[in-house]
C-alpha cells in the first residue's frame, strides 16, 4: 500500500513537471474544463445568491401570513372585466372569520397622490396606505420613530412612515422625524423612518411611503373604489387550511360567483410563494447544470484527445522509461494521474474564474454577495477528476500497453 | 557486503547461461530464427563484445539479455535466476534491478535534466527524493559531469549525453551493463573518452557487454564473440588485453593486502 503511495506520489511530481514543461498547451487542453467549472461556478453562485435573497424576502414576513389579491383570469380580462377586492371584502373577513391574528387592507395611491414634495423638492414614489398590523405581518420596524398606530388609523391622521431612500430623494437633512411632507397637496407629518432594506435586481425596495389605510382612502376621494389586497396572519398553523377555505367560501358569495365559475381572487402563502421560487431557481439549476455538463464532457474529450497525441510523443520516452525498469502500472498511473491532475488545475482556475464571474454579474444586477455553496466546489473538484479518470485512462491503457522494444526504436 | 565464500561462488558461476536459446520470427508466412539453438555463458566481470553484420541477431540477443524480449524457446539464467518465461511485471523489475542500459542513440528523457535523468530508474525501486538525488549525484560525479548535472539533453554533447546515459545505466549498480553500439554516434576522439570510461568500469569489477560492428572497440574488449544468422560462429578471448588485466588485478590486490 504505501508502495503504491509512493507511486501515486511520483506521477504527482512527474505530471506536474510535464505541465509544466507544456505550460500553454496544457492551458489549452485544460480550457473545455476551465470553462465548464467556471460557468458552474458563475450560474450556481448568482442562482444561489438571488434564491438566498428572495428566501430574506420571504423570511421578513411572518409565518403563515395569507395574502389574497384580486386575480382576472385571461377570458375575463379579454372581455374587459376586472375583479376587484373590496373595502367591504375586508371587514367580511375580519368579522367572520375566526382564528386570525393580525389582518391589514393594503391600497396602492395613484395619481397626482403618488407625488410627494418637500422645501421645493418633489419626487415620484409608490405611495402605499395600510393598516397598522402591516408591521406585524411583513416584519418592517422603523429605524428612527415609530410605526402608525390603531388610533392613527381609526382617526384618519395625516402622518407618513418614510422607506429610507425617500430621504435622499427629498433630501431631507437631519431627522426626518416631526418634518412635514406633501402627497397629493396635503400636508403629512412623518412620523418614522423604516431599516434599510437594500436593493433587489436593481429595484429599490426602500422607496416608498406608508399611510395609514383610511387617510390614504380619503386623500383618493370616493369617486371610485379602489382595488385593494389584504393580508393576515393566523393563530394556529393547523389551522391555515381551513380558514383559507372559509375565506374562499366567503368572497365567492360576496362576489355572487355561481358553481361554474372560477375564482376572480387568489389567496396565497408566503410557504406557497417560497416554494414556486425554489422549485424555479432548483429547476435553473438543473437546466444549466445540464448544459454545464455538456461542456466538461467536451472539455473531456478535448483531453484525451490530447493525451493521445502525447502518448504518440512520448513513444520513446516511454520505451526508454520501461528499459529503466518501469512497470505497466507506472506509466498507466502516470499518464492517468496526468490526465486527472490536468482537469484538477483546470477544476480550480474554473473555480476561480467563476467565482469572479458570479460576484460581478451579482454586482451588476444587484443581487446580495454571492455564495458558492461547499457542494457546488466539491461537485466541479469532483466531476473534473471524473473526467480526468474517465478519459486519461484509454490514452494511459495505450502508453502502458506499448512494446518497449518498439517503443525505443519509435522515430 | 558479500562473504568471501559467496563471492568466490558468485565469480565461479556465470552471471549468465544462455542454454539451446532460439527467437523465431514471423513475417506473414515466412518463418526465420534470429537466434537459433544459441548457447552462452558470461562470466562476473567480463568484458564482451558482441559483433556481427547487421540481421546477424545481435540486437534480438542484447534485448532477451536486457529482458526486454521473451525467447521462444531455451532457457537464460541470469544470476542463476531462470528469467526466460516471466511476466512482464517481473521483467521490468528485473530490468530495473540487475540490468544497466546504455544506448546508441543515448535515450535520455529530453525534457528532463542531468540529475532528473539518472534518478529516473530509481524511482521505479520505490527510493525517496532526497536519496535519488545524493545517488544520482555520486553517479554523475564518477562520470565526471560534476558540472552539468541541471543541464538538459539538449545543452550538452553528445560525449556529455552518453555520460549521462552511463551514469543513469550504473545509478542502480546493475549485475551487468548492456551497451548497444554505445559510440556509433560519436567522433573518435569521444568514443576513446567512452571506452576509457568503461575500461575503468570493468577494473571496478563491472560486468560489461558491448554490441558493437567496430573492430576497434570490439578489440579492447576481453572476449570477443561472433554472430552471423543466429548462430555463434567464434567467441574468442583477447588474450594479450586479458593478461594484462590479471597481472593489474594481482598487483591490485598485492598492495591490498
Amino acid at each position: 500500500m504505501s508502495s503504491f503511495f509512493f507511486k501515486i506520489v511520483e506521477s504527482i511530481r512527474a505530471a506536474a513537471h510535464s505541465v509544466r514543461a507544456h505550460g500553454f498547451r496544457s492551458f489549452l487542453t485544460t480550457l473545455g474544463i476551465i470553462i465548464g467549472v467556471a460557468s458552474v461556478i458563475a450560474v450556481v453562485s448568482v442562482v444561489q445568491g438571488l434564491s438566498s435573497s428572495i428566501t430574506s424576502q420571504f423570511d421578513d414576513m411572518g409565518t403563515n401570513v395569507v395574502n389574497v389579491n384580486a386575480f382576472t383570469p385571461l377570458k375575463d380580462r379579454l372581455q374587459g372585466k376586472i375583479a376587484k377586492l373590496s373595502y367591504r371584502d375586508f371587514l367580511e373577513i375580519e368579522y367572520k372569520v375566526s382564528g386570525i391574528n393580525h389582518i391589514t387592507p393594503t391600497v396602492a395611491a395613484t395619481g397626482p397622490n403618488g407625488v410627494v414634495q418637500y422645501k421645493g423638492e418633489s419626487t415620484a414614489t409608490r405611495v402605499i396606505g395600510t393598516g397598522s398590523s402591516y408591521q406585524a405581518l411583513y416584519g418592517i420596524f422603523p429605524e428612527e420613530g415609530r410605526f402608525f398606530n390603531l388610533s392613527d388609523d381609526k382617526s384618519r391622521r395625516r402622518v407618513a412612515v418614510l422607506g429610507d431612500s425617500i430621504l435622499d430623494k427629498l433630501e431631507i437633512k437631519g431627522s426626518a422625524v416631526g418634518q412635514y411632507i406633501m402627497i397629493g397637496g396635503e400636508w403629512f407629518k412623518v412620523i418614522g423612518v423604516l431599516e434599510k432594506r437594500g436593493k433587489l435586481f436593481g429595484f429599490d425596495q426602500d422607496d416608498f411611503i406608508l399611510l395609514p389605510y383610511t387617510t390614504t382612502r380619503a386623500l383618493m376621494g370616493g369617486a371610485e373604489e379602489p382595488d385593494i389586497s389584504i393580508s393576515l396572519q393566523v393563530d394556529d398553523a393547523s389551522q391555515l387550511e381551513s380558514i383559507k377555505q372559509h375565506i374562499k367560501n366567503l368572497l365567492r358569495r360576496n362576489h355572487n360567483l355561481s358553481k361554474d365559475m372560477s375564482d376572480d381572487f387568489k389567496i396565497s402563502t408566503a410557504e406557497q410563494m417560497l416554494d414556486t421560487v425554489n422549485s424555479i431557481t432548483s429547476n435553473t439549476t438543473m437546466v444549466l447544470s445540464g448544459v454545464v455538463g455538456i461542456s466538461l464532457l467536451v472539455g473531456g474529450i478535448g483531453i484525451m484527445n490530447i493525451m493521445l497525441v502525447s502518448v504518440t510523443e512520448r513513444t520513446r520516452e516511454i520505451g526508454i522509461q520501461k528499459a529503466l525498469g518501469a512497470t505497466r502500472v507506472d506509466i498507466l498511473l502516470q499518464f492517468l494521474i496526468e490526465a486527472v491532475f490536468l482537469c484538477l488545475l483546470g477544476g480550480l482556475i474554473g473555480l476561480l474564474i467563476g467565482y469572479g464571474a458570479g460576484a460581478l454579474v451579482s454586482n451588476i444586477i444587484d443581487l446580495p454577495s454571492a455564495e458558492v455553496p461547499m457542494w457546488a466546489v466539491a461537485l466541479s473538484f469532483g466531476f473534473s477528476a471524473g473526467v480526468g479518470l474517465l478519459f486519461g485512462i484509454i490514452p494511459a491503457a495505450k502508453a502502458a500497453n506499448l512494446d518497449p522494444i518498439d517503443a525505443l526504436r519509435y522515430e | 557486503m558479500m562473504s568471501d565464500a559467496l563471492m568466490r561462488e558468485n565469480i565461479a558461476k556465470p552471471i549468465i547461461e544462455l542454454r539451446h536459446l532460439s527467437k523465431l520470427y514471423k513475417m506473414g508466412n515466412q518463418e526465420f530464427y534470429a537466434l537459433n539453438n544459441f548457447d552462452l555463458d558470461i562470466a562476473h566481470n567480463d568484458y564482451l563484445a558482441i559483433t556481427g553484420q547487421s540481421g546477424s541477431g545481435k540486437s534480438t540477443l542484447m534485448n532477451i539479455l536486457g529482458c526486454l524480449d521473451y525467447p521462444t524457446n531455451g532457457s537464460y539464467k541470469l544470476k542463476s535466476k531462470d528469467v526466460a518465461q516471466l511476466d512482464e511485471t517481473t521483467l521490468a523489475g528485473i530490468r530495473n534491478l540487475e540490468i544497466g542500459f546504455i544506448f546508441q542513440s543515448f535515450n535520455l528523457l529530453p525534457r528532463a535534466s542531468a540529475l532528473q535523468n539518472v534518478m529516473q530508474p530509481l524511482i521505479y525501486r520505490g527510493i525517496p527524493i532526497k536519496e535519488r538525488r545524493i545517488k544520482a549525484e555520486q553517479a554523475l560525479i564518477r562520470v565526471g559531469l560534476k558540472e552539468r548535472i541541471d543541464h538538459l539533453p539538449n545543452q550538452m554533447s553528445g560525449g556529455q549525453r552518453q555520460r549521462v546515459a552511463i551514469a543513469r545505466a550504473l545509478v542502480t549498480e546493475p549485475a551487468i551493463l548492456l551497451a548497444d553500439e554505445p559510440t556509433g554516434n560519436l567522433d573518435s576522439g569521444t568514443t576513446m573518452e567512452i571506452m576509457a570510461l568503461f575500461d575503468e568500469l570493468h577494473n571496478d569489477g563491472q560486468t560489461l557487454i558491448i554490441v558493437t560492428h567496430e573492430q576497434d572497440i570490439a578489440e579492447r574488449c576481453h572476449r570477443v564473440i561472433r554472430l552471423t544468422d543466429g548462430c555463434l560462429v567464434a567467441d574468442s578471448v583477447n588474450h594479450e588485453i586479458e593478461e594484462n588485466y590479471i597481472e593489474q588485478q594481482a598487483e591490485k590486490e598485492e598492495k591490498h593486502v
